[in-house]
């Protein structure tokens, strides 16, 4: 009796909160997803993935305005291909990795700009600092699964990533090109 | 000795500058990789790239003058060994002066970092593999085996000069001097 109330419970949460929410909200596919960031050093770009990261696109197609996502990336996952660079990348004058695991970017609204295209506004926290962000979004629907991709530019500096020492070397802005694979919708 | 013994002046300048950039991009290249992660680190692996590129460009023109400009003969009374081995030097050290700097470039594409000559972003060079790092450690351990047989062979070549000058007191160091 006692099991099968708390499966009553259980059941009874899950009617109460599925209103709340949308009711699509769709965990992302780590597998089929990737985050990257391209930064330049001397004209030279360099193109490496965050290798952790998690989240969920929130996402009635019939009501854009609405949609939410959430992202959240594992900082210490930065891998530029070298033990030693990413060795320097999690120091506290980068992205200090033991104090801010991670980064977030939150979206809270989609703005359709062309046939497959949007924007999309959000919060970017990382290292403490949180910046309101336009990206630029496609989305494709292939095979059951939809992905969201595209690159958008940021300013390091902006969240106090790389000293001043760096500054000669290695360029300001920086590109996180990211491709968010979901579950299609229906 | 005639002026026709001697080497041409493209083949005098372009001989002196490649060496002049073999040997600094030599030491700029054992020099670097023990750096720590800094900012003078990636700018002595940009002059050491940027050299190894104008190599390869410098290779290319000497061996276009070569096959259109014939080198003196090498001067009478050598024995044949010498003659081979001087020989056989010198097409190895054209064969080093075109690959190393093909093996760093190649070794750079493989590592994730496009080489961009000078750093303008223009001259940004295509990259000759995708990124792949079990081929860069391979291409890591050619660069540097290449280089190390070029030390060797350079060790040889100066030395051959320096007999052919000091020991044997012939022309041959001299007509590849400036005037």
């Amino acid at each position: 009796m006692r099991f099968r109330s708390i499966a009553a419970l259980v059941a009874l949460m899950g009617l109460v909160s599925a209103p709340a929410g949308f009711a699509a909200e769709r965990a992302i596919d780590a597998t089929k997803s990737s985050i990257s960031a391209e930064f330049t050093q001397i004209g030279v770009p360099v193109n490496a993935p965050f290798k952790k990261f998690s989240g969920s696109v929130d996402l009635d197609p019939a009501k854009s305005a609405e949609a939410r996502a959430h992202f959240d990336i594992d900082t210490a996952s930065f891998d530029i291909g070298d033990d030693d660079y990413n060795a320097e990348v999690r120091k506290p004058e980068w992205f200090d990795s033991a104090k801010f695991p991670k980064a977030s970017f939150v979206a809270s609204g989609l703005k359709p700009t062309t046939p497959g295209n949007f924007e999309a506004s959000g919060k970017l926290s990382l290292k403490g600092k949180t910046v309101e962000l336009k990206v630029p979004v496609t989305a494709k629907t292939e095979a059951g699964l939809t992905t969201y991709s595209g690159t958008v530019s940021i300013s390091r500096k902006a969240f106090a990533i790389g000293g001043a020492g760096w500054d000669d070397t290695v360029e300001d802005t920086v590109k996180i090109r990211f491709r968010i694979a979901v579950p299609a919708v229906g | 000795m005639s002026a026709d013994d001697r080497y041409t002046r493209p083949a005098i300048a372009l001989h002196w500058l490649i060496a002049l950039m073999v040997v600094g991009g030599f030491a700029v290249g054992l020099y670097m990789t023990g750096l720590k992660v800094s900012p003078e680190k990636l700018q002595f692996y940009a002059w050491h790239k940027w050299s190894g590129i104008t190599v390869l460009v410098l290779a290319l023109v000497r061996i276009g003058w070569h096959l259109s400009h014939p080198v003196p003969a090498p001067l009478p009374g050598q024995p044949l060994w010498q003659l081979r081995a001087a020989h056989y030097t010198h097409l190895a050290l054209y064969g080093l002066i075109l690959v190393i700097p093909l093996s760093g470039w190649l070794y750079s594409s493989a590592s994730g970092y496009p080489v961009v000559y000078l750093g303008i972003k223009a001259l940004r060079l295509p990259d000759l593999v995708a990124k792949n790092k079990e081929l860069a450690t391979v291409l890591k351990e050619i660069h540097e085996w290449l280089n190390w047989t070029m030390a060797a062979l350079v060790t040889v070549h100066v030395c051959a000069a320096l007999k052919h000058h000091l020991i044997d007191r012939d022309g041959t160091l001299r007509r590849m001097l400036p005037r």
